[in-house]
Order: C-alpha cells, then sequence, then structure tokens
C-alpha cells in the first residue's frame, strides 16, 4: 500500500496533493491518503472522490498550526499502524521541512524531489534530476519499508488523478500526542507588503539569471527590454544577490508569469525558476551552456555569449 | 553563542559536467570546486549572529581532501576553527551518511545553534540539514529568512510558498536551514585570509554508515522539446530570431 500525505492550510488543500496522488496511482497497488490538521476533516469529502482505498483523518488540537515535530509525531504513529510500502508526499516547502526528519525518526530511506518511478527488479527505482536540474539519476533507495519518496511539483499533472465511482471510505485516526515534546510555536503565517512590480500582468518578459555575472551588466538586459517593450525580471540568486529587487523574482519563491513573450537571459533554468515561467506562449534561451535545462522548455535558442549576442538583438530591434 | 555551520564543496557551475563512465557519478577528476552557495548564506547569518551576540562560529564540512579548500575560505571570511571529516568515500554519499558525518563532528561540541544552506547544488536532497537536527536531538527549522536570539530560545521567520511567511520560535540548542538572500553576502579581505591559515583545523574519521540510497544510473535527460536552435554569428542570430518572432511566433511587431 502507498500512504500520500495530502498537504492542507485552514482546510483548503495545497493543489500539489493531488499530484502526489497521481504519481502514486501510476506507481501501482493500492493507495490510501492521510491528512492531517485540527479540521482536517474539512478535505477528506474532496480527497474521498479520488480513485483511492481509504481517506484517513488525523485529526488532533496539536495539528491545529503545522509544526514539524507535530507532524513527525503524528506521521511516524500513522507509518507504523498503517505499515505503508511506500510513503508518497509533494516537495512543497512544508514536505521538506519535515519529511527528513520523518525519515530519521523511522531510520528509513528518504527519496527527494522525484520525477518519475519506474519498476526494477521487483521493486522500483525513482528518477530525480540533479546537478540543477543538468543531470537526472535513477536512484534505488536502500534498507527496509516503508521509503518515503517526495514528487517535485508539476511532475506529474493534478487533472490525470483517477477518480472513484464512489467516494472512498474514511476513518478517522486517534493519536497519542505530547503536547510538549512540539518544540516549535508557530504563528499565524501572513504576506509581507504587496509587491509593487505585478510580473504576471505583463505581455513580454526580459528575465536575466546568473550569467549576467554582475549588476553593472544590467544595462544590456534593460535595453533589450526597452526594446521589446518588456518589463525586466529575474532568478532567484539575482534577487538574492541584491542586483535587482525581490520582487522582480520569478520562480516557486516569486511570482508565476505566464507572458506572451518570455526572453530567458543565462538563466540555466533550474526547476524553481522553470515552474514559475513555463506557462509563457513563447520562450527564448540565450545561454552559452548547450546543457542549460533552460533549452528543454525553450521554443528558440541561441548558444553563445549573451554580452554578444543581445546587443545584437537590440540593434536588430531597434534597426 | 556557539554556532556551527555546515559547508558543502560543489563542483563550480562553470564547470561542464561529465558523466563517468561508471555513469554513477561525474567525472570530477579534473573539476573545478567552490563552497556551496546555499551555504554560503548559512555561514554569513551565523558570523552576523556572532558579531551580535559574541561567542565563536565553527565551520564542518565532510568530504576527501580537497574539501580544506572550502574549509579555507569559510575561516578566510571569519569563521573561528574548523572540522573536517575527511573521508574519500563521501563524494557522492547520501544525506544519512552526510549527516552522520556531521553528527559526528558535532556531538561533542556541545553547539547552541547549528546552521546548514537549504540544499546543495549537486545533489539536491534537501534533506542533510533536518536529518542532522534529528541526530543530534535538535529541534528545527528551514527555509530560514530572518534569525532574532533573545531568552534563551529563537524566533525565526520561515519562508512559506506563494508569498505567505511565518514566526516560529523555538528552544536552544537548534538547527536552522537558512533559505538563499537571507542576506548579503562578505567575501575574504586579504587580512582574512591570512589569518585564516592561523586557525585551528580538526581531522576526525567518518564513522561507518550504510547508505540509504544508491544511484544506479545517471545521464543527462532526453530532449524532449523540439526547441529550434539558431546559429550563426551573434549578428546572424540577432536577425533570424527576430524575423521568427515576428512571422512565426507573432510575438512581436
Amino acid at each position: 500500500m502507498i500512504l500520500v500525505v495530502a498537504e492542507q492550510l485552514d482546510g483548503r488543500l495545497n493543489r500539489a496533493s493531488w499530484e502526489a496522488i497521481a504519481a502514486a496511482q501510476q506507481t501501482g497497488g493500492p493507495v490510501k491518503v492521510v491528512v492531517l490538521g485540527a479540521q482536517a476533516g474539512a478535505v477528506a469529502a474532496d480527497l474521498a472522490a479520488a480513485d483511492v482505498a481509504e481517506v484517513l483523518v488525523a485529526e488532533h488540537p496539536s495539528l491545529e498550526r503545522y509544526t514539524a515535530d507535530g507532524y513527525v509525531l503524528a506521521l511516524a504513529q500513522i507509518a507504523g499502524a498503517e505499515q505503508p510500502e511506500l510513503v508518497a508526499l509533494p516537495h512543497t516547502y512544508q514536505t521538506r521541512d519535515f519529511a527528513p526528519k520523518l525519515a530519521a525518526r523511522l531510520d528509513r530511506a528518504l527519496i527527494t524531489d522525484c520525477i518519475g518511478v519506474r519498476p526494477h527488479d521487483g521493486g522500483r527505482v525513482f528518477v530525480r534530476a540533479m546537478f540543477q536540474g543538468k543531470l537526472y539519476a535513477d536512484v534505488l533507495p536502500a534498507g527496509p519499508a516503508p521509503h518515503i519518496v517526495t514528487f517535485q511539483i508539476g511532475a506529474y499533472r493534478a487533472d490525470a488523478v483517477a477518480r472513484g465511482s464512489s467516494a472512498a471510505p474514511t476513518r478517522a485516526l486517534s493519536l497519542t500526542i505530547d503536547a510538549s515534546a512540539v518544540r516549535q510555536k508557530p504563528e499565524a503565517p501572513f504576506k509581507e507588503a504587496k509587491q509593487a512590480v505585478d510580473l504576471s500582468q505583463a505581455e513580454r518578459i526580459v528575465a536575466v539569471g546568473r550569467g549576467i555575472k554582475g549588476q553593472e551588466h544590467l544595462a544590456v538586459a534593460e535595453k533589450l527590454a526597452a526594446a521589446l517593450g518588456a518589463e525586466l525580471a529575474a532568478s532567484r540568486p539575482i534577487c538574492d544577490a541584491g542586483w535587482l529587487p525581490m520582487d522582480r523574482q520569478v520562480g516557486s519563491s516569486g511570482q508565476t508569469v505566464a507572458p506572451k513573450l518570455y526572453v530567458a537571459l543565462g538563466i540555466s533554468g533550474a526547476i524553481q525558476h522553470l515552474v514559475g515561467m513555463k506557462g509563457s506562449s513563447t520562450i527564448v534561451a540565450i545561454n552559452k551552456d548547450p546543457d542549460a535545462p533552460m533549452f528543454e522548455v525553450a521554443d528558440y535558442g541561441i548558444v553563445g555569449d549573451l554580452f554578444e549576442i543581445v546587443p545584437a538583438l537590440t540593434k536588430a530591434l531597434n534597426g | 553563542m556557539k554556532i556551527a555551520v555546515c559547508v558543502k564543496q560543489v563542483v563550480s557551475r562553470e564547470w561542464h559536467l561529465r558523466v563517468a563512465d561508471s555513469k554513477t557519478w561525474i567525472r570530477d577528476q579534473d573539476a573545478s570546486y567552490e563552497l556551496n552557495e546555499p551555504d554560503a548564506y548559512a555561514l554569513e547569518e551565523g558570523l552576523r549572529l556572532k558579531e551580535k551576540h559574541g561567542g565563536e562560529v565553527i565551520v564542518v564540512s565532510a568530504g576527501p581532501a580537497r574539501v580544506s579548500q572550502v574549509i579555507r575560505e569559510a575561516l578566510a571570511r571569519g569563521a573561528d576553527r574548523a572540522i573536517h571529516v575527511e573521508v574519500e568515500g563521501l563524494v557522492d554519499a547520501d544525506a544519512f551518511v552526510t549527516a552522520e558525518a556531521l553528527a559526528a563532528a558535532l556531538s561533542d561540541e556541545r553547539c547552541d545553534l547549528v546552521l546548514t544552506g537549504l540544499q546543495s547544488d549537486d545533489s539536491g536532497f534537501a534533506q542533510t540539514g533536518v536529518l542532522l537536527a534529528e541526530k543530534l536531538g535538535m529541534p528545527h527549522g528551514t527555509i530560514i529568512m530572518d534569525v532574532q536570539v533573545a531568552d534563551g530560545g529563537l524566533r525565526v521567520k520561515r519562508e512559506l510558498e506563494g508569498g505567505w511567511f511565518q514566526w516560529i520560535a523555538m528552544p536552544l540548542p537548534a538547527l536552522l536551514a537558512i533559505q538563499s538572500g537571507i542576506n548579503q553576502l562578505r567575501y575574504a579581505t586579504l587580512k582574512g585570509i591570512m589569518a585564516a591559515k592561523k586557525k585551528d583545523v580538526k581531522k576526525i574519521a567518518a564513522p561507518s554508515v550504510a547508505p540509504r540510497q544508491q544511484i544506479l544510473n545517471l545521464y543527462f535527460p532526453e530532449k524532449k522539446k523540439a526547441t529550434q536552435l539558431i546559429s550563426g554569428s551573434p549578428a546572424e542570430a540577432a536577425r533570424e530570431l527576430v524575423r521568427r518572432l515576428r512571422d512565426e511566433a507573432r510575438v512581436i511587431q
């Protein structure tokens, strides 16, 4: 049995939960889904629409707000009682926070950020990206079950979830959690002040990555943006370095955009960036590394030195 | 505060990746290496906390002899001393093996705070720090964008998804996986580089731990999308790209 850990916040399911369910269904064998929280039951009916054996609802006052300690205490109990062969989770920020601790507590293998599963020798190998997405690895978990696996956001389609002919049965689990064993004391989540730049409305975007090499070179990209009538954006490292403000960042920790034209200058294309822009209609990649993953999503690509190509491009547009 | 910062040496971003004949790791004999960038932010945060609250910063790294390069760099930036868990086999180690090696270095140090980067640029497991927290019996927080120390405990700002954040309090000792961009990095000064030569680097042996995952095959992903690659001189390629954007894609006038 594969146990999928769904993620909810204030009674709203994280969409990536459906992707993890789809991944589990495609992996093969019976699938159960567990959801944790103080009012996790609110999303149980939604989850029961999927073609799964059972939906488990783990409600407990200590799980009202997410904490790593609370989730590990709960899931260690649930794994012990349900005896899954595999525990599957979406590779969300929350999963990244507690899944390794669960693996260490259970002393079991954890394979993170997987993009595929293949049968292998009576077991399974998991495919995951390494080296910033430039290489893929087939990985075999070692040691006894359950193995724990997290699936990369977007690797499976949420709408590929097989629906059941009738609602799956739900079962309430009773958990014992010693509140004093939960060491993290979380406050209410909040949003920072509203972003000054709304890139989601831009029709054209010129985005810069590490290939721009220094803040003093941004003018090269700004001139191209002006010639295209485009907004200037960046991958995370550029904003981390303070070369452009954080509200110009595209990617999983920045804005999600889908312009008509996205021109990526010197952006290698780590998944954290790709998830924020791969819905763009036309993508252009300019990069000196022919193996840059950005070329995998690009419609048009030029392999070469952006400091030669971009001025030529600006000239061709202005000409 | 006694602060440990765990750092990893990774192949540099500029280095052109090749797969080794074994197909289970990269051919890295002639690679160039650098400090894993997410760990640089953890180091910077450790140095800033020490400047504010006093104490010392110990840099810890596990890996072969060449790892001394990033240890020296961390010492040059301001760390006080280092522990090098030296073992050849750790190059392609999984997160369990690395966490055990780091735990061996830290188990007797009784640190108040252990900092790591969010993930490594090579393996990208995003689990070593949290595994280490469990092995050291510490509470932890990940994707941390601000660290406040008060009343013998921590109050940290955790980044959630979609622009949301959350403050979390926890007692010390604790482990934090720091989010890149939390601070602006400093670089080593000549004075720092000279001072680093006199700083203590303790070498210890790694414990023997069975790995929890094995790479069967490492390969370049198959190209699925038919990207139109445009060649020629910069001027020719630029003109051709503009033509296609105008006539085929119709995204410019």
